[in-house]
């Protein structure tokens, strides 16, 4: 949230051609509306300016002959181009609407869809916060520009234009007279919207400051009690908030003096017109219909001066936005399909690892606790931005149909070798391999289709039961979910919620308890009949004992006959599994079965009485800093 | 209208007043500006020499430098007392807040309090400041020109009535309909935020699944929403200014058809249907501004109203009405039948605990036992539900809170920094900024070593604007900050979990020569940090289940035992090197 009110303070240049460029590129394909857009612009302008035009008409043809139906037919005209103006006008405005939204739906589709094939590695190093401003804010404000930016700046050159052009056409020498006023006018103008950006930039940061610093202290709300600093904070935000209230004054100043200015330079205009324009009218030089109609056009003279000079904050916040978009839409695939992919069709199920060398992109802070790592002795240098080898040199092998389980202590790896094989991460040195062929030479989604994931933090995704475990893949009939869910459990839970598998899951779940997600998710990795399936499934809260008789049934008839690494949480499983490899800090230290290596009395062993042993003598719940 | 609003704006009722005495005085001066223009125009009829024409410009010229004048305070003065109110209810939400107990804090988002601070204000401001201005401007300007016009002709005046209030109905019957509308568009806004919320939290499994496909269609689908729910705002939207104009022309229209015949039969001169025109032009700004406040004044009520709504909730830790000023003496706790329920469900029951002046009591248990509630308990972040908590044989709900809480330095559970440097975030809860004691704190607490390396050592600022701390620097700057207000009490809610267990040691080592004089409640998952304890109490269930010194609790083979073989086995993992 305060990221948020932060970013909002840096504002670049208010025009950048080669963002311009780029920006109009999106605007091309719906070039030949923009057209009709600011044609219709032109009309409405031209509807505007015949207003007057109709005064001097009625006044000096016939008003003053006495012509009450010339006075009649010239009304009717009138109203008729009224008619015509507010419907050209209306056209115009949708128009020009309806495409600036297509092309903020462009735009947001295409960020949106660039999103999706980016890296994980990207979702880690931007919070989702940074990314939803760009997909919601920032495209809002290309919107803007789009529709009161380009657009209306056509139609205020127009309006300004054709005041000239008729003041010009009806009297060239009053139009000069009148013109007197526009270097004020036009210097007024200059100096408000300088003065007026100044200060709504200087609000704009105050208002900022206020904001984080009022964020800020509602989160560290307890702290700021605790530490009885409630005076002086409340000091520090009425500072804040006083400097706040300054700037307004202060940009109230320049908003008072402006818009009364623009009415006393109109006058002025205006009182030029009376003297030097009565006087051409007493010597006939000027007819008064005339004059009444160049009253009326100076005073329609202001608007759109004062228009284009609010432009200049739209495009500026425009101009900052898209950059900040294009950045994203910039941003490389690190994890990209390879030029000539290998089409995975059918999977028999063998996964290798030769020699894998896996380090992770590091996280930005200022400094570490401690030293920075360095690789010892006989390892690989690090590659350039990451801190340490998580997975050195790990190699092995699984056959079609086997079951593997991976054991160690925090830290050790186990995670990496998942992320692996769905190809989240590429590893830097070495090869992973599905049927003897590398990952990388698969295309991610063929790949993905025959990896089942189950993950031990489990996301349900806002929608039904049903939804969450068949998730997109229309394909798969209710039937095929009623049956996966069987399989693993978790129908009888599911068929006494209200609505069955129709039952909507609100916040994450949270209707659900944990054990129940755990077994939406084997649902929905089943469902999608995976020839290889990892599984997540470290410690989570408790989860009740019938639930978990359920879950370890679950767990063991999904992992038969089926290639499958699992992350063990649960003794049953170790128990279970054909294979169990154990890592230990980044290295393979010891495989085998559970009987094989705790007679071994190795690390395996140590493990063992700190993850699983409770599991054996029943203590009901682990206590809290063993994970 | 909320009688909060009320006050505010009476308080500054001289502004109002005189703002209004200002506008009055120049809309009768503006409205001034059409009768020189029809003595102008009828006397040009009348052939008159250049010289009057000048004086009549002259006059014209006048008659809007007075307005020139009134306007510029009348904006002043009005639009300066609605930011005034601005900030005075700023400040008082914020103090509002400032009283309000922990608990408000955990069962309200921070975004919505946020909100109400800045848009609803936001719209409150605007209705108090342009709302009230124009709503009165606009009448007094209408009554005065209608005065004129009906001076002139009443026929006239009566189409003039009918066709320019058009102007604010249009606004009137389609701003509502456009806010509704427009409602509907956040409302799929979000629906669009949340989508892309969930989609990018949940890349995971998106990924895992194949399901970007499918991803980008469903946000295709709402997107495709969102645009139609715009376009029906624009539809309506779209034809509000057209309208405007079109009734503002109609007026203009309908004048030069009836002013145009009233001149003919002479009922009217040309300077009078010169003036009227005058009229049209000067009241219609003030013609769309009075369907524009309309709506103003009413979201404006509504954000009051969502503000009220805060304002009303009442702080529900508080200085009792006998409560005392203390000096801390010694520093003694006691709990004495201690209960906590929370919504109904039990937190703690019967806890029955005495810690003396200077002793260290540690605090081991698992994840929700109560831990964190029962050291909350000691400055009041909450109050039991049943028994009581005494300081020096007090009640704590007698002390004064600022009293209690100036002698209790807390360490809580999640670290919190504020963006400021780090000498302000060590110095926080100190009455002065005394740079010794600082770097005292950051000593003790072995923050100080790293703080060489930061670019503006003790003045590096924190947060996104400055350095990121990593965990167990932040835990370790949270530590200073409750050293360095030298404290009777120190409380450490699981302090240490992000430093590593070397700097942990070095850490303890030099608290305990702070806390040989101190009384100290630890609370950790660590038996390293717990085991030169006085005493050690493990919490299990809102229970005290166990109690002794580590020894004592070894012997005992229950859960602080277990606890501790555990950790004996993860240090021998730790140790095991797999390269020799």
């Amino acid at each position: 949230m305060s990221t948020h009110f932060q970013e909002d303070e840096i504002l670049g240049k208010a025009y950048d051609a080669r963002l311009m460029r780029r920006l109009l590129r999106y605007v091309r394909p719906y070039r030949a509306v923009v057209l009709v857009s600011v044609l219709l612009l032109l009309l409405a302008a031209a509807a505007d300016l015949v207003g007057p035009y109709f005064v001097k008409v009625a006044i000096d043809r016939y008003i003053r002959t006495g012509d009450l139906g010339g006075v009649a037919r010239i009304s009717v005209f009138y109203l008729l181009t009224l008619l015509a103006g507010v419907t050209v006008r209306y056209g115009q405005n949708y128009i020009t609407q309806s495409v600036g939204q297509r092309v903020m739906y462009d735009l947001r589709m295409e960020l949106f869809t660039h999103l999706q094939r980016l890296a994980v590695a990207f979702y880690t190093r931007n919070p989702v916060g940074r990314l939803m401003t760009r997909i919601t804010n920032d495209i809002d404000a290309l919107y803007e520009m789009v529709t009161s930016g380009v657009v209306t700046v056509f139609g205020d050159f127009f309006m300004l234009a054709g005041i000239i052009v008729a003041m010009l056409l009806l009297n060239w020498r009053l139009a000069l007279v009148a013109f007197v006023v526009v270097p004020a006018l036009v210097g007024m103008t200059v100096w408000f919207s300088v003065r007026s950006r100044e200060s709504y930039r200087a609000i704009r940061i105050r208002i900022a400051r206020i904001n984080t610093y009022l964020n800020e202290n509602i989160m560290g709300m307890p702290i700021a009690q605790l530490f009885n600093r409630e005076r002086r904070n409340f000091a520090r935000f009425d500072e804040l908030n006083r400097d706040h209230l300054g700037s307004h004054l202060q940009a109230i100043r320049s908003f008072a003096l402006f818009f009364p200015s623009v009415g006393f330079i109109s006058a002025v205009a205006t009182a030029l017109l009376i003297w030097y324009g009565g006087g051409q009218v007493v010597q006939n030089a000027v007819t008064l219909g005339v004059l009444v109609a160049f009253i009326q056009y100076t005073e329609r003279f202001f608007r759109p001066v004062q228009d284009l000079a609010e432009k200049y904050n739209i495009l500026q916040s425009a101009m900052a936005s898209s950059e900040r978009i294009f950045r994203i839409l910039d941003e490389p695939l690190s994890v990209a399909d390879s030029v000539d992919p290998v089409p995975l069709a059918r999977v028999r199920g063998e996964v290798e690892f030769s020699d894998v060398w896996f380090a992770y992109p590091a996280a930005e802070h200022a400094g570490g606790d401690g030293a920075t790592p360095r690789p010892r002795t006989g390892e690989p240098p690090l590659p350039d931005g990451t801190d340490e080898w998580v997975l050195k040199g790990v190699s092995f092998h699984i056959r079609a149909g086997e079951s593997v389980a991976f054991v160690g202590h925090t830290g050790a790896g186990k995670t990496s070798i998942i992320n692996l094989i769905t190809r989240f991460y590429d590893p830097q040195r070495g090869q992973v391999q599905v049927d003897g062929v590398d990952v990388r030479r698969y295309p991610q989604r063929d790949l993905r289709r025959h990896v089942g994931l189950v993950l031990q933090d489990v996301f349900l995704f806002s929608g039904t039961i049903a939804s969450n475990i068949r998730l997109g893949n229309t394909e798969i009939s209710d039937e095929e979910v009623a049956r996966a869910a069987e399989f693993v459990n978790a129908h009888r839970f599911i068929e006494r919620l209200p609505n069955g598998y129709a039952t909507e899951v609100t916040e994450r779940g949270s209707t659900l308890s944990a054990g129940q997600r755990q077994l939406i998710a084997f649902a929905r990795a089943i469902s999608h009949n995976p020839e290889i399936l990892l599984v997540l499934d470290e410690a989570t809260s408790s989860v009740d004992t019938e639930t978990e008789i359920l879950i370890q049934d679950a767990l063991t008839k999904v992992l038969r006959g089926r290639t499958s690494s699992i992350i063990a949480h649960r003794l049953s499983t170790i128990q279970n599994v054909d294979r169990i490899i154990v890592i230990h800090k980044g290295r393979i230290v010891e495989a085998g079965t559970h009987r094989e290596l705790l007679a071994r009395g190795g690390i395996y062993t140590k493990l063992y009485q700190l993850q699983y042993r409770d599991q054996e003598l029943r203590i009901p719940k682990p206590v809290a800093g063993a994970e | 209208m909320s009688p909060r609003l009320l006050s505010y704006i009476l308080r500054h009722r001289r502004s109002y007043l005189i703002g209004f005495l200002l506008g009055v005085l120049s809309s009768v001066l503006l409205m001034l500006d059409p009768v020189v223009l029809r003595l102008a125009v009828d006397s040009i009829g009348g052939r008159i020499g250049p010289r009057v024409l000048l004086g009549y410009a002259g006059l014209l010229v006048a008659i809007h430098l007075a307005v020139w004048g009134l306007r510029y305070y009348w904006r002043l003065i009005i639009l300066g007392a609605s930011r005034r109110i601005e900030y005075e209810i700023r400040n008082d939400y914020f103090a509002h807040l400032q009283r309000m107990h922990l608990a408000y804090f955990q069962h309200t988002r921070t975004g919505d309090l946020m909100t109400r601070a800045v848009s609803d204000l936001n719209t409150v401001q605007r209705s108090a400041g342009p709302g009230i201005m124009h709503f009165f401007g606009t009448i007094v300007s209408s009554i005065i020109a209608i005065g004129f016009m009906l001076s002139i002709d009443a026929r006239l005046t009566l189409f003039m009535l009918i066709t320019l209030p058009l102007v604010s109905v249009t606004f009137i019957v389609l701003g509502p309909m456009i806010h509704r509308r427009y409602e509907s568009v956040q409302d799929q806004f979000s629906t669009i935020s949340a989508k892309a919320q969930e989609n990018f939290s949940g890349i995971r499994v998106v990924k895992a699944f194949a399901q970007e496909p499918y991803e980008i269609d469903e946000f295709a689908r709402l997107n495709t929403e969102y645009i139609r729910r715009n376009l029906s705002v624009i539809k309506v939207d779209g034809a509000l200014w057209p309208l405007m104009m079109f009734f503002i022309g109609l007026s203009s229209m309908v004048l030069l058809w009836q002013g145009g015949q009233a001149v003919i039969t002479g009922r009217i001169t040309l300077g009078q249907f010169v003036q009227f025109n005058g009229y049209l032009a000067l009241l219609a700004w003030p013609m769309i501004a009075l369907g524009w406040v309309v709506n103003l004044m009413q979201r404006g009520l509504a954000s009051m109203k969502r503000l009220d709504e805060v304002f009303a909730q009442k702080p529900k830790i508080v200085d009792a009405p006998d409560a005392r000023p203390l000096a801390m003496a010694t520093g003694e706790i006691e709990f004495r039948g201690v209960s906590v329920a929370y919504n109904g469900a039990r937190v703690l029951q019967d806890i029955h605990l005495r810690i003396p002046a200077g002793a260290t009591v540690a605090i081991v248990g698992p994840t929700g036992a109560g831990k964190s509630t029962l050291v909350g308990l000691i400055p009041r972040l909450f109050d039991v539900t049943q028994g009581e908590v005494r300081i020096d044989g007090v009640d704590v709900r007698r002390w004064r809170l600022a009293d209690l809480r100036r002698h209790i330095g807390f360490v809580p559970q999640d670290t919190f920094l504020f963006s400021d440097t780090l000498r302000e975030n060590i110095a926080y809860g100190m009455e002065t900024t005394d740079g010794h004691r600082v770097e005292e704190a950051a000593e003790i607490s072995r923050l100080a070593a790293d703080v060489a390396d930061f670019p503006h050592r003790y003045d590096t600022v924190l947060g996104e604007r400055g350095v990121t701390l990593s965990g167990g620097q932040r835990q370790r700057a949270a530590i200073a900050r409750a050293v360095a207000r030298d404290p009777r009490i120190l409380i450490l809610d699981d302090a240490l979990s992000s430093v590593d267990t070397s700097t942990e040691e070095q850490i303890l080592t030099r608290l305990r020569t702070v806390l040989a004089t101190r009384t100290a409640i630890v609370i950790s998952h660590r038996i390293s940090t717990v085991r030169y304890a006085d005493q050690i109490v493990v919490l299990d269930d809102g229970r005290i289940v166990e109690r002794g010194t580590h020894d004592e609790l070894l012997a005992r083979r229950g859960l602080y035992a277990d606890l501790y073989d555990k950790q004996l086995l993860e240090e021998e993992l730790e140790e095991a090197d797999v390269d020799s």
